[in-house]
């Protein structure tokens, strides 16, 4: 046994041409690719709208570098102006959450690991899944359309508060709103036909013996998002057709003089909302799970405990969007009731850490990048998961509401934990996706040097919004009682662009690594689960005839291993047998 | 255990993919979206009976503006089209395909799925008929999304008979009405295209058998759904 | 520079305050916990050559421990929470005895209107001041937020108080303020490109200058 057969895979397809292959592909690994490489895009562009931002946080009423390069609509010899202003602040939140985060986390990885990590060769609806990839370029690009016509891009934040959203003469912008409403539609499609396809998928395609409870937590995680994502987007995009029509046909949703109501827009863009940030964290924490295993060579502690936070974070997902809306004038006895929704939902999370810890304990740590950035996700997440229980409790709610602190909040959430899950998710597959290793030398200074600049960032935000500093205000130096934070404004601005560089030592490893990186061996990670079974990169097609699942995916360092500390899910030991023979997918009803 | 090993017990027989739930991935698909549409008119259906109780006054009274007896006729033609996707159904599991039989004096007695999806398609395209038919009538008379239009006939009606019109209301009714059964009348259509394309395609190449007819039991599940909608919101927006 | 919550000048401060600091200790417990758990695992159990990690798949009683002692914690967290929350927000929290005040915004303005010498509003000598509300000192207050056109949040930082403002609804936020003096209303809800300059200021006086002040503008009528 010392020859490595390798297995057959669907190498021997017919030849397709370039566009089939790269371009219109079918292929979940090709789209999955495509997906990364357009929001790595939009990650680039949120984080450049980021640095405007913060150079007028920063430096109010100064030219900002290259500001003069603008058109006159967004700066007066430089210097941003406040209706600019609001437009990065919105454009900034949308890119971040609907085409870099989401699209990262489902868009690439429930593409590239679902099928891989199951056992299949392919999604359920291989043509839908191209489609769910155009359709969410479509959208970005009516996104990035915004910043090209008159008046400027959408206006009012990303959660587009109606009525300054409804009424273009309140918010200055009419095709921008327009185009917001159009592109959060499509973008919501391309959603709901994905997520349909990877819930089929994990339904009804896993491999032989690939049980529920066999399935690695990272696909547990895509799939109950996939659900959330499935029964939340419509309702976003029901309620931005009706924004849409407020805009554009005169119709009154949103409208108070002619009896629409302005909560209306808050309670279906919350409803939504909030199963949406439990999109934007679920699958981060799936995968960060998958490699804190590998990294501590240890099973995960409490494995079924970790499928059920995540399906119970999925389900008190669907009743917690109030506390967006503690001070919005909704009803206070409401308050109190998604108050206590609020809090019981950090249970789940907590649970989730402290297994994590346990995962740790007692483990022989390897820290590689992924491992590295899986910690540092951990670390990061559990602030961003507390400072969460201030803004849960009500009347605490009251001071910090709608201040710095829930800026730092959800930066510490979606940058500290959904954003190191994925700085920790790239580099990890990799390999499997271009059959190359990113550089590790590169990949622990970007780590260190982002967990530094990233914390001089966003936690001063903390005492910042504690003191009371408002969200999206253009100018924090009108106020007299925000004039002494200004010293604080500007070392997170200077922080911020040190973050920002740093960030180019990704990208250059990225990009660097495509053409030069190291050869990928199949296993690099020594790693249990069913992708690693394939070479580097997997081929089109992934397996020939499904795989044989014989245990779960974190048996590592089992006693019946022997020498290696690891324990693949479809080697067969001795005592195993082959999972019961499947019946043939069915290929019409039984009758 | 070496890696080897682990490669080399890929080697064995072929075993077919696990079936997993036991239906079929396009109609398991079909169920899935099914979920997420329920979602999106939960969010339309929720939003109108939330503004229409929060409103600042009552709405117009049933007849007042929308002709109920010719939305009535529509939706009886729906429910046929209902019946009749049932039919084409129950005909192709029986492998009754054809439109004519061959047995002479019985013409159309039990049918085939060619007759019965031709049926539906008539009465989908049908509805949408009558919908724009409707459309057109009342944006004539000056109801539109925005409310009643100025100086048209029923913003007259309705200075004459606030109450009846619900004059202080008409602009969230219009708003409602016209996004909620455009919407279903939007799913509609793309029912019809849907089935006019599997009509062509499948159904009168014959490529349906009683061993497999997924697309017809998909695209039905689809079809009992809209018409399920548009009776909700038949009864919510026109008779109550 | 500011590295803690305002100056507390308002009935809720003692409360809020006391709740966040009460937070920030149960919450920096439960961080130095995680924290250090990372940092002392990752330092002890680091990779070394011929070491194995013990093989285990979790442990029940530790994880009830894990799950409990949070669960215990957060709903404690919630009851007090919500005792606070009734006496701030609650329907019928506001005191009986409570100056009514009206507060219209619109873009990008405070309208604040008095109730007069007669302390009744909606009479005739009710009068509007642009951007500047005055209140006695130890008096509770309740303004009555109305917004002409979009959602704006009005927020006074030093007596912890917030509460938007939505069009087509009149809402009663109240506050007695506790110490005289010049405070800042801040607008902490996106409401167009003027946002950030929805400035208005409040003034805290003595009983005797409220009254003052109140007979100077009544007899300067209205501005």
């Amino acid at each position: 046994m010392t020859a490595v057969a390798h297995p057959k895979t669907h190498e021997s397809h017919e030849p397709m041409s370039f566009w089939r292959k790269y371009i219109f592909s079918t292929d979940h690994k090709i789209i999955g690719i495509q997906f990364l490489f357009v929001s790595l895009f939009f990650l680039l562009l949120g984080g450049v709208l980021a640095m405007q931002i913060r150079w007028q946080l920063g430096f109010p009423n100064t030219a900002m570098p290259l500001g003069t390069m603008l058109p006159e609509a967004m700066t007066s010899s430089g210097v941003i102006l406040p209706e600019y202003y609001i437009q990065l602040v919105t454009m900034h939140g949308t890119f971040m959450v609907f085409f870099a985060i989401m699209p990262l986390l489902m868009g690439v990885y429930a593409n590239f690991l679902i099928p891989l990590k199951i056992g299949t060769h392919d999604m359920a609806f291989p043509r839908i899944n191209m489609w769910s990839f155009w359709l969410a370029l479509l959208a970005g690009l009516i996104m990035v359309a915004g910043f090209f016509v008159p008046d400027g891009a959408a206006r009012a934040g990303w959660t587009m508060y109606a009525p300054l959203s409804a009424r273009p003469d309140l918010s200055g912008a009419t095709y921008g709103q327009m185009l917001w409403s159009v592109s959060i539609v499509v973008l919501g499609l391309s959603s709901v036909m994905g997520s349909v396809n990877y819930i089929t998928t994990v339904i009804n395609h896993r491999a032989p013996g690939m049980t529920w409870f066999r399935m690695p937590l990272s696909v547990w995680a895509l799939f109950i998002t996939a659900i959330l994502a499935v029964l939340a987007l419509p309702v976003l995009q029901g309620a931005a057709i009706m924004l849409l029509f407020d805009q554009t046909i005169g119709t009154h949703f949103f409208d108070p003089i002619a009896g629409g109501q302005a909560l209306l827009w808050q309670h279906l863009f919350w409803f939504f909302g909030h199963p949406e940030v439990y999109i934007l964290i679920l699958p981060a924490m799936g995968m960060v799970s998958d490699i804190i295993a590998n990294g501590s060579r240890k099973p995960i502690f409490g494995y079924h405990s970790m499928v059920f936070a995540i399906v119970g974070i999925a389900f008190l997902g669907w009743i917690v969007w109030g506390h967006h809306m503690f001070m919005s004038g909704m009803n206070p006895t409401l308050g109190s009731t998604f108050m206590v929704s609020t809090l019981l939902i950090s249970v789940p999370s907590a649970i989730k850490v402290f297994n994590w810890l346990g995962t740790m304990w007692r483990g022989n740590i390897k820290f590689t990048v992924p491992m590295l950035n899986a910690v540092g996700f951990v670390s990061m997440f559990t602030i961003g998961g507390l400072s969460g229980v201030f803004m849960a409790a009500t009347p605490v709610d009251m001071h910090i509401h709608d201040t710095y602190f829930i800026v730092a909040h959800l930066h510490y959430v979606l940058f500290g934990g959904s954003l190191f899950a994925l700085f920790a998710a790239i580099p990890y597959w990799y390999p499997k996706m271009f059959g190359r290793m990113m550089s590790e030398a590169i990949g622990k200074w970007h780590f260190w040097l982002t967990f530094v600049t990233y914390n001089m960032v966003f936690f001063p935000m903390h005492i910042l919004g504690m003191a009371g500093h408002m969200r999206r205000i253009y100018d924090p130096t009108v106020y007299d009682f925000l004039k002494g934070l200004q010293p604080m404004n500007k070392f997170i601005t200077l922080s911020a662009f040190a973050l920002f560089a740093v960030q180019v030592l990704f990208l250059f490893n990225f990009l660097w690594s495509l053409k030069r990186g190291k050869k990928a061996e199949q296993n690099p990670w020594q790693d249990n689960g069913l992708e690693w079974s394939l070479p580097s990169p997997a081929p089109h097609g992934n397996w020939e005839r499904a795989p044989n699942v014989y245990r779960g995916p974190y048996e590592f360092s089992a006693p019946e291993a022997g020498n290696a500390d690891f324990l693949p899910q479809h080697v067969k030991l001795p005592t195993d047998r082959d999972p019961a023979a499947a019946t043939a997918p069915p290929s019409a009803p039984a009758h | 255990m070496t890696h080897a090993t682990a490669t080399a017990s890929l080697m064995h027989p072929p075993v077919p993919a696990e079936p997993g739930s036991g239906v079929y991935s396009n109609k398991l698909g079909m169920w899935i979206f099914l979920a997420s549409d329920v979602m999106f008119f939960t969010a339309l259906i929720g939003s109108y009976i939330i503004l229409r109780f929060g409103a600042p006054g009552e709405w117009a009274k049933p007849n007042a503006v929308l002709n109920v007896p010719l939305t009535a006729f529509n939706t009886f033609l729906l429910i046929c089209s209902s019946v009749s996707m049932v039919k084409a159904y129950a005909a192709i599991v029986d492998g009754k395909k054809y439109f004519l039989r061959a047995v002479p004096g019985k013409l159309l007695r039990d049918g085939g799925l060619k007759f019965w999806m031709l049926v539906t398609i008539i009465c989908g395209a049908a509805f949408v008929g009558v919908q724009v038919i409707e459309y057109i009538k009342l944006v004539t008379e000056g109801f539109t999304p925005a409310g009643f239009r100025e100086g048209s006939v029923l913003a007259e009606h309705a200075a004459g008979d606030p109450v009846k019109f619900g004059a202080t209301v008409a602009g969230l009714y219009g708003s409602s009405f016209f996004t909620m059964t455009g919407f279903h009348g939007f799913h509609v259509t793309c029912g019809v295209i849907s089935m006019l394309y599997l009509y062509f395609t499948k159904v009168l190449p014959e490529k349906y058998s009683p061993q497999d007819y997924r697309g017809i039991e998909v695209i039905g599940l689809y079809w009992h759904f809209v018409d399920l909608v548009w009776i909700i919101l038949f009864t919510i927006v026109y008779l109550i | 520079m500011h590295w803690w919550l305002p100056e507390a000048a308002s009935t809720f401060a003692g409360p809020i305050d006391g709740l966040f600091l009460a937070i920030l200790i149960i919450t920096g417990i439960a961080l130095v916990i995680v924290e250090v758990g990372l940092v002392w695992f990752s330092v002890k159990y680091r990779a070394r050559p011929g070491r194995k990690a013990f093989y285990t798949h979790g442990s029940t009683r530790a994880e009830v421990i894990w799950t409990a002692i949070p669960a215990v914690t957060v709903v404690a967290l919630g009851i007090v929470s919500n005792h606070y929350w009734v006496q701030i927000k609650g329907r019928n929290s506001v005191p009986p005895n409570a100056y009514s005040i009206g507060v219209h915004v619109k873009q990008f303005e405070w309208q604040i209107t008095y109730p007069g010498p007669d302390g009744q509003l909606g009479t005739g000598d009710d009068f509007t001041v642009r951007n500047q509300l005055h209140v006695t000192v130890n008096q509770p207050v309740v303004v009555h937020l109305t917004s002409e056109d979009v959602i704006h949040s009005f927020y006074v930082p030093q007596f912890r108080i917030k509460q938007d403002a939505v069009p087509g609804m009149t809402i009663n936020a109240w506050f007695q303020a506790t110490k005289t003096g010049e405070y800042e209303i801040g607008c902490a809800e996106l409401c167009g490109m003027g946002h950030y300059k929805m400035r208005a200021r409040v003034f805290v006086h003595t009983p005797e200058e409220f009254t003052a002040w109140m007979a100077q503008q009544a007899a300067g009528g209205s501005e």
